[in-house]
């Protein structure tokens, strides 16, 4: 820190040039913000983060204005304070102001923005927003009517994400956020990731819900109604219920399922097992018999669209093992129904997902066999607790239970696929062993963990030295395949999740989880991998058991039709 | 080579600087932006049809729809103002049932708001496909568009 500033009376130091809102934050002065955005280079567009300047007496935006010597700032005077709380007024003197009825209730930055700023009653009547909902994506849904043009949607779309289906519209008091066209996002290039979600601080940007479908499921009597959910969830819900990040509820949440009326509880970390299985002899298949290479994951189905419609010429790449989410689907109706001497129309199949593009997946007509799909409803994270409270499930009052046979037991591997690298990390244990015939003699492959954006390591399998990467943001997956397109060789098979940092970050979770908060997520399914015994896919009981007696061999017969896809392109507004 | 390729090769340098440029050329061209042309502007810049929607909405200049069969002019100058230009505006657009920079679906009419014609001394001025409409009112407005769609059914 190279100089001082005078920051509401006090000298506070500062490194020439850093942003005067780095500086109060460092110093515990909250100033509000909306459109500013961590990383990003500010647009001072919304002035929520105005203070005063008494050098020149002006008003300034704190998130884009440089700290200089001899500064002297006040961040609390009454004209600042009057002044933001006019900007409030303002932003809701055209919204629908109907907070009782929104998803976000309880849970909005304007709501808390008015409330901070003793908001008390309508000063500013302005004519109401009067725009259409989207509906017609299967994962999103978009209010523009409550958007406040804050641009961060925007800004998660097109620079992590490298999709860009949204922008600003029009100018003036007409300025909306939209797609080309005015055309339903189901026909631009989103990718259904919800990233747009996460950053949204109204709740103009939503998933789509399915809890009346659901619902009636549970009181049809002649449904069997199974829930499966994916590795991530019981390391991401803490936040929802407002327990210690990181916590690992996994016990309680299969008894909450239970308490709602699940008749099954199954778990994703399983058919990510299956997954690996059935992966790990894809690449050494394509390894030995000179297949397209690099091999790459194909278990997010926000990549897998992005792949689609931005970069088809590695469709031949993509992995043709369907997601945990779609195996577990195919095997519930499938093996699972014949077990329990049903038909497949009889098993209603819901998953929870910390992902919106699972909703999308789960439509796929891919996804289906002999037009009934695998999987019937798709839950969020943050829908499951809404879910949860519906029912009256009291999570701090409930003892813990095990998952159900024969779909229920992971191998902590399985388990990983919740942050990025895990994939990866499980298919190199397996396909250690496959080539090899021996374990690993140390499990974690340090190179692949942690939050990065891109993450490369060789692996050693024997006599095979396997170049791999992993990247997460698709915007990072972009600038690795244009790599590959420019003829980099050294890869042979990549791990692309959407999310940063993997599904522990997935669109679907909690609004508002901080770094330390997904770091958290992180560590739990670390630990377990740390703590349980089974840490290798081709060691679950479960999964040798239903190769044994359903499947046969991994790339066999049942496995090709059940467990296995192809994906084309699509052709979107890109 | 469409058209559009033809207006783009004047563009080799495919920075984003060209953008407004390009547009006008395709405007100009074929009186509108069309979504094909947007499509292939962005392969050409290497931008998201998002942006380009989002910049070329951003002036008034540019249209989405080509224009109607009888394409009205409405001046919003200041002298065609003070005499209620903009009720002669929100008229036609109730009559007709479209936004001005949109053309009905029957592909008939569209409307244009634009800057002083140069004919202050007959305001509020209206044309229909160059034809000058001099102190047009609510009902002269409705006569008109009843004699258009009355010469389109004898045709
Ligand atoms: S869901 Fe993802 S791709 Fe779609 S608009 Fe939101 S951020 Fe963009
Ligand atoms: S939709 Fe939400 S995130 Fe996007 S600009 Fe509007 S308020 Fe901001
Ligand atoms: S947060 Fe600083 S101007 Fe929006
Ligand atoms: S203002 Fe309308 S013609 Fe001049």
């Amino acid at each position: 820190m190279d100089i001082t500033v005078n920051i509401n009376n006090q000298e506070l130091e500062a490194n020439q040039g850093e942003m005067l809102l780095d500086v109060l934050n460092r110093n515990g002065i909250k100033v509000p913000t909306l459109c500013h955005i961590k990383d990003a280079f500010p647009t001072g567009a919304c002035r929520m983060c105005v203070v005063e300047d008494l050098n020149s007496g002006r008003l300034v935006t704190a998130c884009s204005f440089p700290v200089e010597l001899n500064m002297k700032i006040q961040t609390h005077s009454p004209r600042v304070v009057e002044s933001r709380k006019t900007i409030i007024e303002l932003l809701l003197s055209n919204h629908p102001d109907d907070c009782l009825y929104c998803v976000r209730n309880k849970n909005c930055e304007l709501q808390d923005l008015a409330d901070e700023h003793h908001v008390r009653n309508r000063r500013i009547r302005g004519q109401k927003n009067k725009q259409h909902l989207d509906i017609s994506s299967a994962s999103i849904v978009r209010d523009p009517e409550k958007c406040i043009l804050c641009g961060r949607c925007v800004y998660v779309c097109e620079q992590v994400m490298g999709v860009a289906c949204i922008d600003f519209i029009n100018r003036g008091n007409k300025s909306t956020v939209g797609t080309a066209f005015h055309q339903g996002l189901n026909t631009s290039s989103c990718i259904n990731c919800g990233q747009c979600i996460m950053v949204c601080p109204t709740g103009a940007l939503t998933e789509q819900n399915h809890f009346a479908e659901i619902q009636q499921a549970l009181n049809d009597p002649a449904k069997k109604v199974v829930v499966q959910y994916a590795p991530s969830i019981s390391v991401s819900m803490a936040e929802e219920l407002g327990m210690e990040s990181g916590k690992d509820i996994n016990g309680i949440l299969n008894a909450a399922l239970r308490k709602v009326g699940f008749d099954a509880v199954f778990d994703s970390s399983f058919s990510a097992d299956l997954t690996i299985m059935e992966e790990s002899a894809e690449l050494i298949d394509r390894i030995q018999n000179g297949g397209t290479l690099p091999m790459i994951t194909s278990c997010c189905p926000g990549w897998v669209k992005y792949a689609e419609e931005f970069t088809p010429e590695f469709i031949p790449n993509l992995s043709s093992c369907k997601s945990p989410q779609q195996m577990m689907g195919a095997v519930i109706k499938s093996y699972f129904a014949d077990i329990e001497k049903l038909k497949a129309d009889e098993i209603y199949s819901v998953s929870i997902m910390p992902c919106t593009a699972k909703k999308f997946e789960a439509q796929r007509e891919e996804m289906t066999q002999n037009g009934i799909s695998d999987v019937d409803a798709v839950l969020t994270t943050r829908e499951l607790t809404r879910f949860l409270k519906l029912y009256g499930v009291d999570m701090f009052r409930i003892q813990p239970e095990s998952t159900d046979s024969p779909l229920g037991f992971r191998s902590t591997a399985g388990k990983l696929f919740g942050a990025s690298g895990g994939v990866m990390e499980a298919a190199i244990r397996t396909a250690h062993y496959k080539i090899t015939g021996k374990e690993l003699t140390k499990f974690q492959v340090q190179a692949v963990r942690g939050f990065e954006g891109r993450k490369e390591a060789n692996i050693q399998l024997g006599e095979l030295e396997l170049g791999v990467a992993v990247v997460s943001g698709l915007a990072n997956a972009r600038k690795l395949l244009d790599e590959i397109k420019n003829g980099r060789k050294d890869i042979h098979f990549i791990e692309v999740m959407a999310c940063p940092g993997g599904c522990i970050g997935g669109g679907g979770q909690h609004i508002g989880t901080s770094e330390e908060e997904l770091k958290a997520r992180m560590g739990a399914l670390y630990r377990i991998d740390e703590n349980e015994p089974v840490k290798v896919s081709h060691k679950n009981p479960e999964i040798i058991e239903l190769y044994n007696k359903f499947l046969g061999e991994p790339l066999g017969h049942k496995s090709h039709e059940l467990l296995h896809t192809k994906y084309n392109e699509r052709k979107v507004l890109v | 080579m469409t058209e559009v390729q033809t207006i783009l090769k004047k563009y080799p340098d495919t920075g984003r600087d060209n953008l407004i440029p390009i547009l006008q050329d395709i405007q100009n061209n074929d009186g509108y932006l069309s979504k094909d042309s947007i499509i292939e502007v962005g392969k050409h810049l290497h931008m998201p049809t998002s942006k380009i929607f989002g910049v070329a909405t951003f002036y008034n200049q540019f249209r989405f729809e080509p224009y109607g069969k009888y394409h009205i002019q409405v001046c919003r100058g200041t002298a065609c103002h003070v005499l209620g230009s903009k009720t002669v505006l929100q008229e036609l657009e109730k009559n007709l049932k479209i936004k001005a920079g949109q053309t009905s679906r029957d592909g008939l009419f569209s409307i244009e708001v634009v800057a002083c014609i140069g004919a202050c001394g007959l305001a509020p001025v209206i044309t229909v496909n160059g034809e000058f409409h001099a102190k047009v009112t609510a009902q002269s407005i409705a006569r008109l568009i009843e004699e258009y769609k009355a010469l389109e059914e004898l045709a």
